[in-house]
């Protein structure tokens, strides 16, 4: 039997492992952004929420990751278009009629949309908080900005309340589906493993959107001052 | 005739696959429910018949759900509501009476209609043909237990093989991706001493003409695991992209 086989990354495989491997990424990126996020939590004017803030701000692995952040959002989304239009063409006729609901959950079959809320979801949280980091940083400011008065006041307004939490709503469905589904991707499916794998993926898509959610909750409720 | 049933059909009709196709009602009266549903559908070919009408072109061979042929798309389901099943194990039992039941042909541009329910799944063919076999000799038959295989990988490659390549997995799929089947097909080898001989170039060629053909990409929805008549399981899926990973890694 001779090879007669393609590039990796042009494969579907190679594609889907990209997606899987760069959700990954990006959870693992949730996981610090929550930990961190949860300083104002310690109710203390934000003392160390801005310190927390500062030391990102500074360090220099930081920028880094943030640079290649930015590139694994991107390859993420942009894989995630190119497959969609892929999976379209493979289906020129639809089903009159179609139980999808039969066979698999709304949310696995709605990650595309899912996802376009995120990134439009992100457009609007960088623009409250990164885009102004990001200028104090360039103009040497950055000792001085507080970004914890900059959150006090974006979730005082209840209409961005109400946009974070539709967020966080797209966020826990996007993966209660893409947090079991990169392993299967990445070919862990053992029947010793799946059971953690499958409550893992439960307890975190629950969790750490509750823990987002609780923010600006807290704030606009004046917990949180 | 007791408990004997009135039905309404919307079929999918369609000449070839250069014209559109449409559904069409068909009423059909006096169903057995232990009718099968394509005993069902011969009752109505016999009726359009002598009305003078062309029959509704169906794929059928075996009608015991072992050859893979049947392959309708029924209220929005492969192989209709039941799990486990092929349409033509498939009883009228399931349905009742005055229901509406909408049957429309696998949607795929990889299987294209060849008339009414009837599509091309040669395509599937071409896959096989790239790699769904073993080309070393492996010698006469053994005695039992001459080659060592542990009870587990025997019993998934046994379940592997179970697959028909009807192509439920494909019609189910909201993106059209033949993952479930190709897996199948490069599980049953790759769990296997001879099929490991040539398990690189097999994923990879396998792999390489299923994108050939069209099929798109696996999303882990895990429709097809539920679709498919024979129980193919996801596991298959996840062994082909470490099959495939690993080859690539290789060479």
């Amino acid at each position: 039997m001779s090879n007669t086989s393609g590039k990796f990354i042009q494969s579907s495989l190679g594609k889907k492992l990209l997606m899987g491997l760069t959700g990954l990424f990006l959870i693992s990126f949730l996981i610090v952004h929550c930990l961190l996020n949860s300083f104002i939590f310690l109710n203390d004017g934000g003392v160390m929420f801005n310190e927390g803030a500062q030391f990102m701000a500074n360090n220099p692995i930081i920028r880094i990751m943030e640079i290649v952040l930015f590139f694994g959002l991107i390859a993420h989304a942009v894989q995630a278009l190119v497959l969609t239009l892929q999976n379209n063409k493979a289906r020129p006729i639809k089903y009159a009629v179609n139980n999808g609901n039969a066979n698999s959950k709304w949310y696995s079959r709605s990650m595309g949309i899912l996802g376009s809320l995120l990134l439009l979801f992100l457009v609007v949280h960088l623009s409250h908080f990164w885009i102004d980091t990001k200028a104090a940083q360039f103009n040497g400011t950055i000792a001085e900005h507080n970004t914890y008065l900059e959150m006090i006041e974006v979730f005082h307004n209840p209409i961005n309340v109400a946009v974070y939490l539709l967020g966080v709503i797209a966020l826990a469905y996007h993966l209660l589906h893409g947090f079991p589904s990169a392993f299967q991707t990445m070919g862990w499916n053992h029947p010793k493993y799946n059971g953690l794998i499958k409550k893992t993926g439960i307890l975190f898509s629950i969790v750490v959107p509750m823990i987002f959610a609780a923010m600006p909750v807290a704030i606009f409720l004046g917990w949180i001052k | 005739m007791s408990g004997h049933m009135n039905l309404t059909l919307k079929v999918w009709r369609q000449k070839s696959d250069k014209e559109n196709g449409k559904l069409v009602t068909y009423p059909v009266q006096n169903i057995s429910p232990d009718m099968s549903f394509l005993e069902m559908f011969d009752v109505l070919n016999e009726q359009l018949i002598t009305k003078g009408e062309q029959p509704i072109a169906f794929d059928h061979d075996c009608r015991e759900g072992i050859c893979g042929m049947c392959s309708m798309y029924i209220n929005g389901r492969p192989h209709g509501p039941k799990r486990g099943v092929t349409t033509c194990q498939l009883h009228m039992r399931s349905f009742k009476d005055g229901d509406t039941i909408v049957v429309e042909p696998w949607r795929a541009a990889a299987f294209p209609v060849i008339k009414d329910l009837t599509v091309n799944r040669s395509a599937f063919d071409r896959v096989i043909a790239k790699g769904g076999f073993i080309s070393v000799n492996v010698g006469n038959a053994q005695d039992a237990n001459n080659i060592p295989i542990p009870k587990p990988d025997a019993d998934a490659a046994f379940q592997a093989a179970a697959c028909i390549g009807c192509g439920a997995c494909v019609a189910t799929c909201k993106n059209s991706s033949a993952m479930l089947f190709v897996s199948a097909k490069i599980s049953q080898l790759a769990l296997l001493p001879q099929g490991r001989v040539e398990a690189t170039a097999r994923v990879k060629n396998m792999v390489a003409q299923m994108d050939e053909e069209g099929f798109g990409n696996c999303t882990n929805t895990g429709a097809c695991e539920v679709e498919c008549p024979k129980g193919i399981s996801l596991e298959n899926i996840a062994r082909m992209n470490r099959e495939f990973f690993v080859a690539n890694i290789k060479s």
